[in-house]
């Protein structure tokens, strides 16, 4: 889907706001967020990543840009929350109605006043079961072949980012079977296959753009199409010159 | 250069963080000390000092650094991590005339069980938009010079794979001892914004 989420190039969106390490969360919530997602996931609302990635794809875009990685994952587990029957909209607005009344101080400690940190009662952190598949087929594609990227837009989710479609570039390694997200993001299966590492030049991805810098990207076998032609390498060395 | 990070004393997205938590602990979905795990988890247990540690070890062993640059994912598994997110590993190494940076453009991707949570602004508009297209411009706004034949190989995360960055050893740490060079490793230089 071309979605807000779909970053990669696009012009506008400022400054880097740098921040030195130290702070992991800036504020409970956002520790509170994390741990949702985890339960959410234990709970059953979904069973694979790549179905909650495209929930957070499919929150409002302003929501996206200005709510913050947290703002988005809540955006996410709380949709999927829904579709599952797990809670409904109203539950949360009624919720919603208490904690936005102003509150006399003392009421409000009751997060501060939690225990301290202590054993953790979950267990490690939830695995969800690994994405790498055996396959049986041998590799469409070898280490040093030219292919090219596929230039539709795809429906739905995947790991095809816009601004690697319809380009050329080189495959720098193979990674084995992986499940497809694009299928196991809308229940369509895990379909495993192939996943490549891709090397793009610069110059094919931003022409006029920096002559000294690749950008590689990890593709899936569906996106990618071999390009035979000894006058395509000819044409990017004649670009690099 | 960084801005300050104040915000309005309630987010909109915190309220409704509020409401949804206490409705799972009200369904038993949500155990409310998980919070306080996750807090503990990622500020005290999975971090970058992980990373630095691998770091540290390729610098003093070339065997390992060798292994970790061929096969990440094993050459780690001594290291008795957790936090997830690393199915699989590639470590990429910076030289005089190379320089790695990692992104996600997609989304957030990032190898918690070494570098621990992403920092706020990988996660930015920013940073995924502009790294991508502009990296030279982008590692000098945030204080990194290169040399302007440095060729600079930018890895977007668009898949389950993770990156880390294996920085050049400080040339004026020869002799130091693994655990004294670990402290020189910075969350920056392995996610390829600092050298």
């Amino acid at each position: 889907m071309d979605g807000i989420h779909d970053l990669g190039g696009k012009h506008g969106h400022g400054d880097v706001d740098y921040e030195a390490p130290g702070t992991v969360f800036h504020a409970r919530w956002e520790a509170t967020v994390f741990a949702m997602v985890n339960a959410g996931a234990q709970a059953g609302a979904w069973n694979n990543v790549d179905r909650f990635r495209h929930a957070v794809e499919r929150i409002d875009p302003v929501a996206y840009l200005a709510h913050g990685y947290y703002g988005r994952w809540l955006g996410g587990v709380e949709t999927l929350l829904v579709e599952a029957g797990l809670v409904t909209t109203a539950e949360i607005e009624q919720r919603l109605a208490r904690v936005s009344q102003p509150q006399p101080a003392s009421l409000n400690e009751h997060v501060a006043a939690r225990p301290k940190a202590q054993p953790d009662p979950m267990g490690p952190p939830p695995q969800m079961a690994g994405s790498q598949r055996s396959m049986a087929n041998p590799p469409k594609f070898n280490v040093g072949d030219r292919v090219a990227t596929a230039t539709q837009v795809l429906d739905g989710h995947t790991r095809l980012p816009a601004y690697a479609r319809g380009k050329s570039g080189m495959i720098a390694a193979v990674h084995g079977g992986w499940v497809y997200p694009d299928d196991n993001a809308h229940g369509r299966g895990e379909n495993p296959c192939y996943l490549y590492t891709v090397t793009f030049d610069g110059l094919e991805l931003w022409p006029g753009g920096d002559p000294l810098m690749t950008v590689s990207l990890d593709l899936f076998e569906p996106y990618l199409t071999h390009v035979a032609c000894p006058a395509t390498d000819a044409q990017d060395a004649q670009e690099l010159k | 250069m960084s801005k300050s990070h104040v915000h309005p004393e309630v987010l909109p997205q915190a309220l409704r963080a509020e409401a949804l938590e206490a409705l799972l602990i009200e369904k038993g979905l949500l155990v409310a000390s998980a919070v306080d795990a996750v807090i503990t988890r990622y500020s005290e247990r999975v971090g970058p000092m992980n990373g630095a540690r691998i770091v540290a070890r390729a610098w003093v062993d070339p065997d390992f650094r060798q292994w970790l640059l061929e096969d990440g994912t094993a050459a780690i598994s001594q290291f008795d991590l957790e936090g997830g997110q690393v199915e699989k590993l590639v470590v990429v190494a910076n030289s005089a005339q190379i320089h790695n940076v990692v992104v996600c453009t997609l989304c957030s991707c990032y190898p918690w069980a070494v570098l621990g949570l992403p920092p706020t602004w990988y996660k930015d508009p920013a940073y995924r938009s502009r790294i991508v297209r502009e990296p030279r411009t982008v590692l000098h706004e945030m204080g990194l010079e290169l040399q302007p034949d440095m060729q600079i190989r930018v890895w977007d995360s668009s898949a389950e794979v993770r990156y880390m960055v294996l920085p050049e050893q400080p040339l004026d740490s020869a002799g130091m001892t693994e655990a004294e060079l670990a402290e020189r490793v910075s969350r920056d230089a392995m996610i390829g914004v600092a050298r």
